[in-house]
């Protein structure tokens, strides 16, 4: 499959999807302009990697900034993982925020309350 | 503005502006269309005056959160008609002022009066509820909201009473028989 990587900027945040290396990852700010536009590709590869996806998938967000436009988008990208968690995948969402964020973790709470996927907070030092 | 009493008029006029800013402690007010490269030049803005200000990083993301979601309401929700009856979408009034105790991000738009109605139940419902009730109503829209053509996904006011703690002051003024006056703040406590 093909690789996805987006190098983040001030308004967009950096994504990684690499079946062969196994690495899922968005991290940074997310506020794009067009939040559809920009979260489309990603939803549309997640569809393809659905068919035939690794044994073992872990999606890490590292978020230091969302807005609401994207905590929509990222809502599908959860719904997705958790149909291929449904299709008996292994999944394993991975949601890592900054020590003294309790929005950030709360969020993770959210999410993880919504959709039925394993799911493991992950705090983690600025510094 | 040749002529020299209007001129004179007109320098009065800034100063009671810098006045009245200074008596309501505003730091920053713009009027016009909100685009996304103006969303980024206030945000960052406020960033380095707060960074500037030692600010609490808690308070410095709430105020980021907030004024981001202000002004996507307005360059996604606002409305309005020039005197050539011209639509003229996405512009209003935005102000951020500060004291001891707060950051006070206020907007102001223009909007369809068939409007009113629906945010104003929205905002109502938002004060009637406390931390979980919000956190519910969150969740709620998030899974039942679809992303409007603009991008927006309806979370806004929910997003802010939730992160500022707050509750939100609003009110409708009413233009003529089409259009109302939208002013909304919101207040984010420092050192919380």
């Amino acid at each position: 499959m093909e690789v996805i990587k987006i190098i983040g900027t001030d308004d967009t945040p950096s994504v990684t999807l690499d079946a062969q290396n196994e690495i899922f990852e968005i991290s940074g700010r997310s506020l794009p302009e067009d939040v559809a536009a920009f979260y489309e590709p990603i939803l549309d590869w997640l569809d393809r990697y659905a068919e035939e996806p690794n044994n073992k998938t872990v999606f890490n967000f590292k978020l230091v900034y969302f807005n609401t436009a994207s905590s929509k988008l990222i809502l599908d990208i959860l719904l997705k993982l958790e149909e291929m968690h449904e299709d008996d995948k292994e999944i394993l969402i991975r949601w890592h925020f900054p020590e003294d964020d309790e929005d950030m973790e709360e969020a993770g709470e959210e999410y993880a309350d919504i959709v039925e996927v394993p799911f493991e907070q992950v705090s983690y030092s600025l510094d | 503005m040749d002529d020299k009493v209007d001129i004179k008029d007109f320098l009065e006029f800034v100063y009671s502006f810098y006045k009245t800013m200074k008596d309501h402690e505003v730091t920053l007010v713009y009027e016009g269309e909100v685009t996304h490269q103006i969303t980024k030049a206030f945000t960052s803005l406020t960033e380095t005056n707060m960074e500037a200000d030692e600010e609490g990083p808690s308070t410095q993301k709430k105020v980021f959160h907030v004024m981001v979601e202000c002004l996507q309401n307005i360059s996604k929700h606002a409305e309005t008609v020039d005197v050539n009856d011209l639509k003229k979408d996405g512009r209003g009034i935005f102000m951020l002022s500060k004291n001891v105790d707060s950051y006070n991000i206020t907007t102001g738009n223009v909007l369809n009066k068939s409007k009113v109605d629906q945010i104003r139940g929205m905002l109502e419902k938002i004060n009637s509820l406390d931390k979980d009730g919000l956190k519910m109503l969150y969740k709620q829209q998030i899974k039942e909201g679809r992303l409007s053509n603009k991008g927006g996904a309806g979370l806004g006011f929910i997003d802010i009473a939730k992160k500022t703690g707050n509750k939100l002051f609003y009110n409708f003024l009413s233009i003529n028989d089409e259009y109302s006056f939208f002013v909304f703040t919101s207040k984010i406590s420092r050192n919380n």
